[in-house]
């Protein structure tokens, strides 16, 4: 992808075309899902999703809820 | 009778709270649970798998609508981490209470209080309410209550051991002491541990492996909450003295002899 940038996604080096979070949880076929992101170490609320815009070298995790005690 | 149990702003019918790791599928997960009768279930929170994020997810089986889900930090071994932890959490389920665990080494699981406390006071400054679990240690649990933890959650023996209550007399002093919940979190292994736990005063326990590891984990789940109840009712019934002799159930008059 010519226009995609790099970022860290949930500790692996990827290149991705969305521009947004919305976009990227769209990509992943997330939105139905109970999930949470981090980007560079902030909770990035849902709310905010469509308007925060993805930048080379973001750090991104993306969470989850498990089986766990 | 009511018997209502208050953690926070949350109130709970049932004093059995369940873990929902180690089972061998969500199926067993969702079945053990609802045998349980347990009102509040523990969920971790992971990275999402990216190169297969449609994967079924344990909340296809356990409704949060249903539940209380209580995320956990399990794994977390420093203070940060659990608070970043618990942060995204809140962000995914829109819920307050969470549970805190911060651990010292991976060989013993047991809890490095001194992150602990240091996270508890972050998250309770940030209006988490936090249920932390914590050492057998009745100078700490009163440390947690103080930074004003919802709930405190010391140990009966380390996590997964099924080893029972190492020290039921600190969990008693625990109790005696607190005005918070004290739920005990880790080291039941049978019915009669959690049983022993409620009689000594507990609030409620906190069982994942004994559940998730039995033969049948549906009859054991049936079996935790049976205990929970039964040593429940014990406690508020106010158990006998223990004496050195005998003492006659028969009286000890009208004998045909006499």
């Amino acid at each position: 992808m010519s226009d995609g940038i790099s970022i860290q996604l949930n500790g692996k080096q990827c290149s991705i075309s969305a521009q947004t979070l919305e976009e990227l949880v769209t990509e992943l076929s997330l939105e139905k899902r109970m999930i949470a992101i981090e980007r560079n170490l902030e909770v990035v609320p849902k709310s905010q999703y469509h308007a925060t815009y993805l930048q080379e070298g973001d750090r991104i995790e993306l969470v989850h809820m498990i089986g766990g005690g | 009778m009511s018997d209502i149990l208050r953690v926070g702003s949350h109130e709970f019918k049932s004093r059995l709270i369940v873990g929902s790791g180690k089972y061998k599928d969500f199926q067993t997960t969702k079945n053990a649970t609802e045998a349980s009768e347990a009102e509040m279930i523990t969920v971790a929170i992971r990275r999402v798998n990216i190169t297969d994020p449609g994967k079924e997810n344990m909340l296809d089986y356990i409704d949060p609508k249903k539940y209380t889900i209580l995320p956990n930090t399990a794994g977390c071994f420093n203070a940060e981490d659990a608070v970043r932890t618990l942060r995204l959490a809140r962000e995914a389920g829109g819920w307050n209470l969470v549970k805190l665990e911060v651990l010292g080494d991976t060989e013993t699981l047991y809890p490095n209080v001194v992150e602990t406390i240091k996270a508890a006071e972050i998250l309770v400054a940030e209006d988490f309410e936090v249920m932390a679990y914590t050492n057998d240690d009745p100078i700490v649990a009163r440390q947690l209550e103080e930074i004003g933890c919802a709930a405190v959650m010391p140990l009966g023996n380390p996590i997964g051991s099924g080893r029972g209550l190492a020290n039921p007399f600190n969990i008693r002093v625990i109790k005696q002491r607190a005005n918070v919940p004290i739920v005990v979190d880790a080291g039941i292994g049978t019915a009669s541990d959690a049983a022993k736990a409620m009689e000594l005063g507990a609030d409620a326990v906190l069982i994942n492996t004994a559940i998730a590891e039995a033969k049948d984990e549906c009859l054991m789940a049936q079996a935790m909450r049976d205990a929970v109840r039964a040593g429940r009712t014990a406690y508020l019934a106010g158990r006998m003295p223990k004496r050195a002799f005998a003492s006659a159930s028969s009286p000890s008059e009208g004998y045909i002899w006499d």
